[in-house]
């Protein structure tokens, strides 16, 4: 994929920003520089988000351009479908992961499919943005990981930033796209802070190796992408030389940088959060061992959240991926090995 | 303020099943041109549907669900729409799709198979057909917002949208969503109900226990109406009348017109098990195509020349849509991996490379056995 952001204005100077600020400020910036972008969902006006990531919108850009809508998800989805057959480029907030349930037919029946069923008369250039994942201690349906969902369905793009530079790039970046994106939202990264420049540009479709590394790979994305790195600073102690890559895009898939990261080490561990069943990591790992098998020193391992709902709060750490986790399927690649 | 969003007790009707006028206090006959070209439409409409069968039992359709008695519908709502405005049609509505401009050969594309849909929305503006019940009407209400937003709504030469879905889509949650939308956002939408008594085979009163459909409307905030369903006349007066206060920024509508599905929901549907012969005959008789020449030739309107000029349009229309439906054409498989993003991935190029070869050894080993015959 090709297809980037425009320049920035030239005023932009980098900043530090939390994920939501740098969330916030694409908006903001995309608004700017495009009439036809608008935001809309539940709480997303005056109250700027149940996450601030909207905060200011509806006051810089007006009630037509951010604006909260009834509550009602497919709905939301549904009027986004119209309003990109439209000529608009609709931005909406699904307020969390699990509420955007509702809006399922319409993203896998509609939003997906339209391109494809008026061979391309019809793209839907839109964004639907979905605060997802746990770590937060949030109750039952808060803190699902629901991208398996998404990413089964061809015809759409999946988005899942985890530094603030790439949500503000990324997002620029899927709101600029032909092509309808889920853009997930790691919420518990939504407080983490980073050096946000406007003027660098991201492209969908490429994974990035986050921290170099000849001894293995650590595969992740959004909320684990930090715990991968933390647990190969934990390895880098012990005396291995992890290499960290953040898949960035779900779909579609960068096999290019990923199977590369993988070849150059012989050693691979995928992490995510999801139950691992059928799940993101279970595809990655899958096409790791097909395209890799000559080059693996070891079985390919995933780290994943267990096969059952999300934990409630007090449990959660049981649930959670982490750097121990993550550090005994290292050492379990090696007794494997030897 | 509330009573006057309720519908009427009875149906609005201009014409009653014997083909005699029948006025109105509120709504006025459309005039002798538009009730002439209506009447037109119908007859071609008619014969689509019956082309459209036969095509079926011919194996040239996969699939037909034929829209044979609400033929009045169809045409009304096209007749209601000026060139700029949409329609978003539901899968029983070939009919108004054609009658709205898109080839009838086009029209057929998803039910023939050879595509998910065989036409160019935003040159007709006609939005696609397809299964899912009432969610089309979101998305009619997403453009109609669209509209508003860009300040096209409201004059004169505002956009107008109209959608369609029948009675057993006003049961599901996207209806419900579609109609709350409309009229918090105000926006100019038609909602036009063709409450032909049936889904598949579940009757209307396991849908609603409201006194009509058209009742659902209060609850939103809009006027609802009734109608027959079967009286051209009384569906294009009333339809004018709600995409009138559509484009004049008074918001939307919706109208329940009363019909009858007089055939099977498709050919692969058996409707003796859920319905009486009798209960279909009854609505012979109110039949909206028979019901309009008796009308238009009581006031004289409609002259025998005239007629089979109309006899001889719809033959031809069946005629080019038997021609292009017994064409063999064969689908390019390639047409699985073109359009599914705007730029092809690299899963899917390595994915049709993979099926190019596997067609390329399929037909080399064809001829190798036909050679060795």
């Amino acid at each position: 994929m090709t297809l980037t952001q425009d320049a920035p204005a030239a005023a932009a100077t980098a900043q530090t920003l939390t994920m939501a600020g740098a969330l916030n400020l694409a908006l903001a910036d995309a608004m700017a520089a495009d009439d036809g972008v608008i935001v809309f969902g539940e709480d997303v006006g005056a109250l700027g988000g149940v996450f601030r990531v909207t905060d200011g919108l509806t006051a810089r850009f007006g009630e037509d351009r951010c604006f909260d809508t009834p509550l009602a998800e497919a709905g939301i989805v549904g009027t986004a479908v119209g309003m990109a057959m439209n000529g608009m480029t609709p931005v909406v907030e699904m307020q969390f992961d699990a509420f955007a349930y509702p809006a399922f037919e319409q993203v896998v029946s509609h939003v997906a499919k339209m391109g494809n069923r008026t061979r391309g008369a019809l793209r839907l250039p839109l964004v639907i943005r979905i605060p997802y994942g746990g770590g937060i201690g949030g109750v039952e349906h808060h803190c699902d990981s629901s991208e398996a969902y998404y990413v089964h369905t061809p015809g759409l793009t999946v988005v899942s930033p985890s530094t603030p530079q790439d949500a503000y790039s990324l997002l620029r970046a899927a709101i600029r796209f032909p092509d309808p994106v889920v853009f997930l939202e790691p919420k518990k990264l939504y407080w983490s802070k980073g050096i946000v420049d406007p003027g660098i540009a991201a492209t969908i479709g490429e994974a990035a190796v986050v921290r170099a590394g000849t001894d293995l790979t650590l595969i992740a994305y959004g909320t684990s992408v930090p715990t991968a790195l933390a647990a190969a600073e934990a390895a880098a102690a012990e005396g291995r030389s992890v290499q960290v890559v953040d898949v960035r895009t779900l779909t579609p898939f960068d096999d290019a940088t990923v199977m590369a990261a993988v070849r150059s080490t012989g050693r691979a561990i995928v992490i995510a959060e999801a139950p691992g069943f059928a799940s993101v990591a279970s595809e990655i790992a899958a096409r790791v061992s097909e395209r890799c098998f000559a080059y693996l020193e070891a079985p390919v391992r995933r780290v994943t959240g267990f096969d059952v709902p999300f934990a409630p709060p007090k449990l959660e750490r049981f649930y959670l991926p982490d750097v121990d986790r993550i550090l005994d399927a290292i050492d379990s690649l090696y007794l494997e090995g030897e | 303020m509330s009573a006057t969003l309720l519908p009427r007790e009875q149906p609005v009707q201009l014409v009653d099943a014997s083909g005699a006028a029948h006025p109105d206090p509120l709504f006025e006959l459309p005039s002798k041109d538009r009730l002439l070209e209506g009447y037109r439409s119908l007859v071609i409409g008619r014969r689509i549907n019956d082309q459209c069968n036969a095509l079926v039992r011919q194996g040239r359709l996969a699939v037909y669900p034929s829209s044979h008695g609400q033929e009045a519908c169809q045409v009304a709502a096209v007749m209601a729409l000026a060139e700029q405005d949409w329609l978003f049609p539901t899968y029983r509505d070939s009919v108004a799709v054609i009658s709205r401009g898109v080839p009838a050969a086009d029209a057929m594309v998803l039910l023939r198979g050879d595509w998910h849909s065989g036409y160019d929305p935003k040159r007709y503006r006609v939005a696609t057909q397809s299964t899912p019940l009432a969610t089309q009407l979101l998305h009619a209400v997403g453009f109609a917002h669209a509209a508003k937003l860009r300040g096209e709504t409201g004059d004169p030469d505002g956009t107008v949208v109209l959608a369609m879905c029948g009675d057993g889509a006003t049961s599901e949650g996207d209806f419900h969503e579609a109609m709350n939308f409309a009229a918090v956002f105000h926006l100019p939408v038609v909602f036009f109900v063709q409450n032909n008594e049936f889904a598949i085979s579940v009757p209307l009163s396991r849908q609603t226990a409201a006194a009509s459909l058209a009742h659902k409307a209060i609850g939103y905030g809009m006027p609802g109406e009734r109608v027959d369903g079967n009286d051209l006349p009384a569906l294009v007066a009333v339809l004018d009348d709600a995409v009138t206060r559509a484009r004049s920024g008074a918001g939307p509508t919706l109208i329940e017109a009363h019909t009858y599905r007089m055939q099977a929901h498709t050919n692969a549907d058996d409707d003796t098990r859920y319905r009486e012969h009798g209960d279909v005959q009854a609505w012979v008789e109110r039949d909206p195509l028979t019901r309009m020449r008796a009308f238009l030739t009581a006031k004289k309107w409609l002259t025998a020349e005239r007629e089979s000029e109309i006899a001889a349009e719809a033959e031809a229309v069946a005629a080019e849509l038997r021609t292009v439906m017994n064409e063999e054409r064969e689908p390019d498989p390639e047409d699985l991996f073109r359009h599914v993003y705007a730029e092809r991935t690299a899963q899917l190029t390595e994915q049709w490379d993979s099926l190019r070869d596997e067609i390329a050894r399929g037909e080399s080993t064809a001829s190798a056995e036909g050679g060795a015959l």
